[in-house]
């Protein structure tokens, strides 16, 4: 049998909840924006099954919506998307 | 009811896990520590032992298999020798990093190369650095009682750090002496429950040991020198805990040898102090004031122990089967560091390396070098603390 109790001193111990941006706002590292044409989009899923980081949601009604919070502009959804619906575009410079 | 049988080192390893009912065993077999295995394998095999003994392909594995069990909450014992602990090396701070209680026998062989399987203490001391806390026993029955307390000290929440007991190989992995083996209901109630800071075991999402931050990891790292500053009076305390319900107490993190009266002190470590303190007995006879030191525990390393003892010497000889090849012998650089705690004045400390690569230094040995040193401290010594005697027949 094992029981959990805490240790006597206080200090942290190396273990992580996953919590949203829990590493801040990793959408300030893009360079790139994917941009979605939800006409051409036919809610095949493909870009949502393959975000790396989870921000990609797709919906009957309204199509795809991304978190540009979050999404760092890897430009996996573009390559996947069977209807070339998104595209990647230069993020606008300082 | 506790009984007495004869038993090498290894087994004594063995009968000491028995007891302590580990969830897992996972170990890959060297030289000299393969029979504490094939031996808890037996007691597997034969359902005296309920463990599962995971077969892995090297020791980095081995240690690892240790660690996701124990991370998910499971009671685990390994055990190696030499160039498999450096295999493992990885793992070792994987596991005091995390602060997973776990307890690993080493059966010392010196580090090739060459090939060599005599024991110094070169693969011991080489983990050092890596958070466990870290034992050293003399003989058989001390192996025993040590690998029982190492489960103790290892899950106490004041601690929560894996621990390493050593043995010589062959010294005393190869050889029997009568041991006591304790009862089993009697060790149960003793040990309890297997206590851990946290489980990781999938019934909520947990990362561990992911990126973070220097700060973050600093504090982690700061809270494991807290837990070893803290680990000293539990181990003393489980070592009278111990003594009073099983009859063997050692002194807690050193064991003294007529060191109440004594001027002079030699300090050592492992079996080979059954040696020193045979030839101090027979200095002793002749009218030397000599008492013996062991070091049973070197991490934490016990600076208030030694300062305790040694305040006051008019010499002190420490002894260590181990070199740090450009420096000195890793016992008498932390003693000397040690006793600079208390103190700017110290009385000339001489480190004496020797049994390196698993040269027998026998009481004999100890009694012509003590003899000599404590006449050049007399007569004045001043420099040339540090002398690697290599005993040759």
């Amino acid at each position: 049998m094992v029981r959990v109790v805490k240790p006597e001193e206080n200090y942290k111990l190396p273990l992580t909840k996953p919590v949203v941006g829990v590493a801040g706002k990793t959408g300030l590292w893009r360079t790139m924006r994917p941009v979605v044409d939800n006409e051409k989009c036919t809610r095949c899923y493909q870009c949502e099954i393959y975000c790396p980081v989870n921000v990609i949601r797709v919906e009957p009604e309204l199509g795809v919506t991304i978190d540009y919070e979050y999404c760092k502009g890897c430009g996996i959804c573009e390559d996947v998307c069977p209807r070339s619906a998104i595209v990647m575009v230069p993020e606008p410079g300082e | 009811m506790p009984r007495v049988i004869a038993l090498t080192g290894n087994h004594a390893v063995a009968y000491a896990v028995k007891l302590a009912k580990p969830d897992v065993i996972a170990a890959y077999p060297i030289t000299p520590q393969s029979p504490i295995v094939e031996k808890l394998s037996e007691m597997i095999e034969s359902g005296e032992l309920k463990s599962s003994m995971i077969r892995v392909e090297s020791e980095h594995s081995a240690l690892a298999a240790c660690f996701g069990a124990a991370v998910a909450g499971a009671r685990v014992f390994t055990a190696t020798s030499s160039q498999g602990l450096l295999y493992m090396h990885e793992v070792v701070h994987w596991a005091s990093r995390a602060r997973i209680p776990m307890v690993m026998a080493l059966v010392s062989r010196t580090i090739n190369t060459p090939w060599n399987i005599w024991p110094d203490h070169s693969d011991f001391v080489d983990q050092r650095d890596a958070g466990w806390i870290m034992a050293y026993a003399m003989d058989n029955q001390e192996a025993f009682d040590l690998t029982l307390q190492a489960f103790k000290i290892s899950e106490d929440p004041s601690v929560y750090l894996p621990v390493m007991i050593g043995i010589e190989g062959f010294i005393l992995s190869h050889t029997a002496m009568p041991v006591e083996i304790l009862d089993e209901k009697q060790v149960e109630e003793w040990l309890g429950e297997r206590k851990q800071p946290y489980i990781v075991d999938g019934s909520e999402p947990l990362g561990l040991g992911g990126l973070t931050p220097p700060e973050d990891t600093e504090d982690m790292f700061y809270g494991i020198q807290v837990a070893m500053e803290k680990s000293k009076d539990t181990i003393r305390r489980v070592d009278r805990e111990y003594g009073k319900l099983f009859g063997r107490e050692y002194g807690g993190l050193v064991s003294c040898y007529n060191c109440s009266d004594a001027k002079y002190f030699a300090v050592a470590m492992g079996s080979w102090s059954g040696d020193l303190i045979e030839a101090t007995s027979k200095l002793r006879d002749e009218g030397y004031s000599l008492g013996v030191v062991r070091v049973r525990f070197y991490r934490p390393f016990p600076h208030e122990d030694l300062w305790g003892t040694l305040r006051g010497a008019k010499g002190v000889f420490v002894f260590d089967r181990a070199i740090s090849f450009g420096a000195w012998g890793p016992i008498y650089t932390d003693l000397v560091a040690g006793l600079l705690q208390y103190t700017s004045k110290l009385p000339p400390v001489v480190n004496v390396v020797a049994g390196i690569a698993g040269v027998h230094v026998g009481a004999e040995d100890f009694y012509e070098v003590l003899k000599s040193l404590i006449g050049q401290v007399e007569s004045g010594l001043e420099h040339g603390y540090f002398k690697w005697v290599r005993v040759r027949r």
